[in-house]
């Protein structure tokens, strides 16, 4: 592997995590109440809305439903979209680690 | 046997674009470029030039599919004056940005408003800070030569050329041009190997968003943000001067045509005058040279062949035993003085030359610069200098307004 970057001009491969983790840019992040997610209510594959609206693709069509915060960036659409309100963005300031 | 035809600097430059082979060539007509790029399409519909030639709807355009090609692989040209150049400029940078070794002629033009179809350099002077490397040549065979040592240049060093030569003053003018034979070039002008190479058999992302920070790709090493790729830039411009030398000096063995590498040199072993340009107004300075000559004055020239990168050095040798110091330039930077007379007092900064300068702003839109005019305006500058004056100016040459 190389160990320093040798393009003379940027470039970069189709790869997860080629831009970096942007995840560090948010500075909300959505947090699901799972007694309220359609999914995991029902118990089985439903709604997905939060899936098929996020324009960076971390979130998961799984139950219950996972969202990758290497790289959600807290646009809050997800929340937005949300038909059972499930999903409230919370800001990374108020969030105990 | 050599094949001397007596043709225009335009022509000049079709051939040598004949010689080289694009792949690609895209250009949009402009006065006075417009005969190179006629000439270019007629080799290429006669079958004698197998290259793309790409007709687009701007200079914007034809210099953005020039960028394409070279980054799928093809040699490419490209020409243009004046304002097309300006249309060019935000491709300028990507160009150079992407380390694209596009090779351009800019058949120097003055620059709207208002219109002028006439020469100065304003058009390539306001370039100046794409990242392009500027070569100024001063007569018709250094057009046709210098074409050939640019594909060489910007190939080694992976920076766009950009060959400047002056509206009419060369590009409609006749001279006697020595066409060299393919073989000879071929010699000379190894294949095109890109840097990277966009294939879908390995894909790649070309000039995605660069951070301010470096980051970790998905291999886990350590990439280079913006500021760090601009740098490779410049570091590449450092080494370009020494690239740009070998070119000029292997041509030379080849063809025995030394045109300069960054500058030329005429007289000024002993000048205590030294007269200096870029382009046709330095080759005219040699002819005021020779009048200074005569009548006792030991007056020399050097020409700025090589613009960007700026020949550090090479100035300040040239100049070190110059008493006085008149700059010809056909370009103004607007509210300060002209870019060549800057350049040379920021290259003497901490040395020893302690020469006053005096910049001289003549021939935009094409007025003439006549030799004898060159004359006088470098006699008096040496007789104003002699007599203790020591304070740099700058002089609007046979301009009448306040």
């Amino acid at each position: 592997m190389k160990d320093r970057d040798t393009n003379i001009s940027g470039v970069c491969t189709p790869a997860v995590g080629e831009a970096g983790k942007t995840g560090e840019w948010r500075d909300a992040r959505p947090v699901i109440d799972s007694t309220k997610c359609i999914p995991e209510l029902k118990g089985k594959p439903a709604c997905f809305l939060c899936w098929l609206y996020c324009p960076d693709g971390v979130v998961s069509m799984t139950i219950p439903v996972e969202i990758d915060m290497d790289y959600c960036k807290g646009c809050g659409i997800c929340a937005e979209e949300c038909p059972s309100n499930a999903i409230k963005m919370v800001r990374e300031v108020d969030i105990d680690e | 046997m050599n094949d001397v035809r007596i043709i225009t600097g335009n022509e000049a430059a079709a051939q040598a674009v004949k010689l080289a082979k694009p792949g690609v060539i895209a250009a949009y007509p402009i006065t006075p470029q417009t005969s190179l790029a006629e000439l270019l399409s007629e080799y290429v519909e006669r079958g004698e030039l197998k290259a793309e030639y790409v007709r687009v709807e701007s200079e914007h355009s034809s210099l953005t599919v020039c960028i394409s090609a070279s980054t799928v692989g093809a040699r490419v040209f490209t020409a243009t004056s004046s304002n097309g150049l300006l249309y060019m400029h935000e491709q300028l940078h990507w160009a150079s940005g992407s380390r694209l070794p596009v090779v351009m002629c800019c058949v120097n033009r003055g620059v709207g408003a208002p219109w002028s179809i006439f020469n100065d350099q304003q058009d390539s002077f306001s370039q100046r800070d794409t990242g392009w490397i500027q070569i100024y040549c001063r007569d018709n065979q250094e057009i046709l030569d210098t074409i050939i040592q640019a594909y060489r240049i910007a190939e080694e060093v992976y920076i766009p050329v950009m060959v400047c030569y002056d509206g009419f003053i060369l590009s409609h003018t006749m001279m006697p041009v020595d066409i060299p034979d393919a073989g000879v070039v071929k010699k000379f002008l190894p294949s095109y190997k890109p840097h990277t190479v966009l294939s879908p058999d390995d894909p790649k992302t070309i000039n995605p968003v660069f951070f301010a920070t470096r980051r970790e790709n998905s291999e886990g090493v350590l990439c280079d943000g913006y500021m760090d790729m601009r740098h490779k830039l410049q570091s590449a411009f450092k080494k370009s001067g020494e690239i740009i030398k070998t070119a000029s000096e292997e041509w030379a063995k080849m063809t025995g045509r030394d045109h300069g590498g960054l500058i030329w040199e005429y007289m000024t072993e002993d000048a205590e005058l030294i007269l200096t340009g870029m382009g046709s107004i330095a080759t005219e300075a040699t002819l005021a040279a020779d009048a200074l000559r005569a009548e006792g004055i030991r007056a020399g020239v050097v020409g700025i062949r090589t613009y960007r990168p700026f020949p550090k050095e090479e100035v300040v040798q040239a100049f070190k035993k110059a008493t006085a110091i008149a700059v010809f330039e056909k370009c103004i930077s607007y509210g300060y003085e002209g870019g060549v007379c800057s350049d040379l007092k920021a290259a003497f900064y901490g040395t020893d030359i302690k020469a006053p300068i005096h910049s001289y702003i003549a021939g935009l839109g094409g007025r003439d610069v006549k030799t004898g005019e060159i004359v006088d305006a470098a006699r008096t500058t040496l007789e104003s200098i002699k007599s203790g004056k020591t304070e740099n100016k700058t002089i609007w040459l046979n301009c009448y307004s306040d």
